[in-house]
């Protein structure tokens, strides 16, 4: 039987990577590790997270940077090794790969309701369409009131990761987080 | 002496990785110098962003020539504990960031060139350069939207902007010359499949080029004149200085972490 995955492929492919690993409470255990810049992000939900492994008694944690700047990289590497430590896992390393390169399909769907609840539009919230190329400039779903009358102020916003966008109904600015 | 083939290789693309590094290092903190100097807050975010990815690729060429090189060097050796003439940078990306005109007429330059370099770097036979490459091209879209537009607003905008941007233009056109002109280490890497044949790239660039500033109302310019010696190590008089400020604090702290 074939299986038709309806969620991006590399989102998949990840998923399977988890399902099919032999150390499932390790993968759990990084759950708990967040993305130092949007705490409500798990490193699995963004999709920073790509791999775990274990040779003899040393884990191997393999993570991809969301760009190429992401001044968190180095504060992730060192939560997780903090993290599996306190657990028992005393020998770990986190090696960081660039391929394949991390896309905003990496993200989860939990990932994407959560931002929304924290205040951060999903890439799923822009005008279907825009998805893959660009940041699309108005029809943002704001994710204070769920209006769709929204414009781009700014594509580079607080972080690399994010664009300032501003509601034309409930007069808030919002981040919306960019696709790449 | 003897010095296999395969010793020269590996110190072409140790020196090649080190030359993408430079010229992202180097314009990556040019840029970062607007940081609380922009024309308002968002745009000073924007450039703030653009400055770090271009840092954030810097570190990435310079760590994979740091493992090349082994001894134990890492990305800080190469950018805090070499002088001018070890830098090979291209002439462009040290020029200091003049106005914001000026800024955005080089970001234009530099964007074009990446959104047409990035992508064949991609189909490079070294896999890590290629995978460098893969990453960077998806944020150099960004990058090139932002100064195409910009380019089209100030060129197209009051008439002291307009003025600006064409000063820019002249003021920048003699440096673009040598992005087109691989040296020999390049045609060494080149005909291996590795590094780009930029000299391929310059007739699409100029098209390029040319379409946005028609857009943007302004002219191409063009006086015939051309500065070169970027990745040869012989740099603009701006150069030392941007190393006195960028390598001051680990002169000062050898080995300093934070």
């Amino acid at each position: 039987m074939q299986i038709i995955t309806t969620v991006p492929y590399l989102r998949h492919e990840r998923q399977v990577q988890r399902d099919s690993s032999d150390y499932p409470h390790i993968w759990t255990l990084l759950d708990e590790i967040a993305d130092p810049e949007i705490p409500v992000l798990s490193i699995w939900d963004i999709g920073i997270l790509t791999n775990v492994v274990m040779k003899a008694s040393k884990v191997l944690v393999t993570i991809t940077p969301t760009y190429s700047g992401c001044p968190a990289m180095d504060t992730i590497k060192e939560d997780i090794i903090t993290h599996l430590q306190s657990n028992g896992y005393l020998d770990v390393e986190v090696n960081v790969s660039l391929s394949p390169a991390w896309t905003t399909e990496n993200m989860t769907k939990a990932g994407q309701d959560k931002l929304r609840e924290y205040g951060i539009a999903p890439p799923i919230d822009a005008p279907s369409g825009c998805i893959k190329q660009f940041t699309p400039t108005e029809g943002v779903k704001c994710p204070h009131c769920a209006s769709t009358n929204t414009l781009v102020i700014s594509e580079f916003g607080s972080t690399a990761c994010k664009a300032l966008f501003k509601c034309q109904d409930c007069q808030e600015p919002f981040d919306f987080f960019k696709s790449l | 002496m003897n010095i296999s083939n395969k010793d020269n290789s590996q110190a072409d693309l140790i020196e090649y990785a080190t030359r993408l590094g430079d010229d992202s290092l180097i314009l990556g903190h040019r840029i970062s110098e607007w940081a609380s100097n922009g024309p308002f807050l968002e745009e000073d975010i924007a450039l703030g962003n653009v400055a770090l990815d271009y840092i954030g690729r810097a570190r990435m060429y310079y760590t994979y020539a740091a493992e090349l090189t082994g001894e134990g060097k890492t990305e800080d050796d190469f950018a805090y504990l070499r002088n001018e003439r070890d830098f090979s940078n291209y002439l462009l990306n040290e020029l200091p960031k003049g106005d914001f005109a000026f800024t955005i007429v080089r970001q234009l330059f530099i964007d074009v060139f990446n959104s047409l370099f990035l992508p064949q770097l991609q189909t490079s036979a070294n896999e890590h350069l290629a995978a460098i490459a893969s990453k960077a091209v998806k944020e150099t879209r960004y990058h090139l939207r932002r100064s195409k537009d910009w380019s089209i607003r100030l060129g197209d905008g009051t008439e002291e902007s307009h003025q600006r941007m064409q000063k820019a233009l002249a003021d920048l056109w003699g440096y673009v010359h040598e992005m087109f002109e691989p040296d020999e280490l390049e045609k060494r890497l080149i005909a291996q499949g590795i590094a780009v044949d930029t000299a391929n790239l310059k007739e699409q660039w100029l098209a390029e080029i040319t379409e946005t500033l028609n857009t943007a109302t302004l002219e191409v310019p063009e006086a015939e004149w051309a500065v070169r010696g970027g990745r040869a190590g012989h740099h603009t008089e701006h150069l030392g200085h941007l190393l006195c400020v960028m390598q001051s604090v680990h002169i000062r702290y050898p080995g300093a972490k934070w």
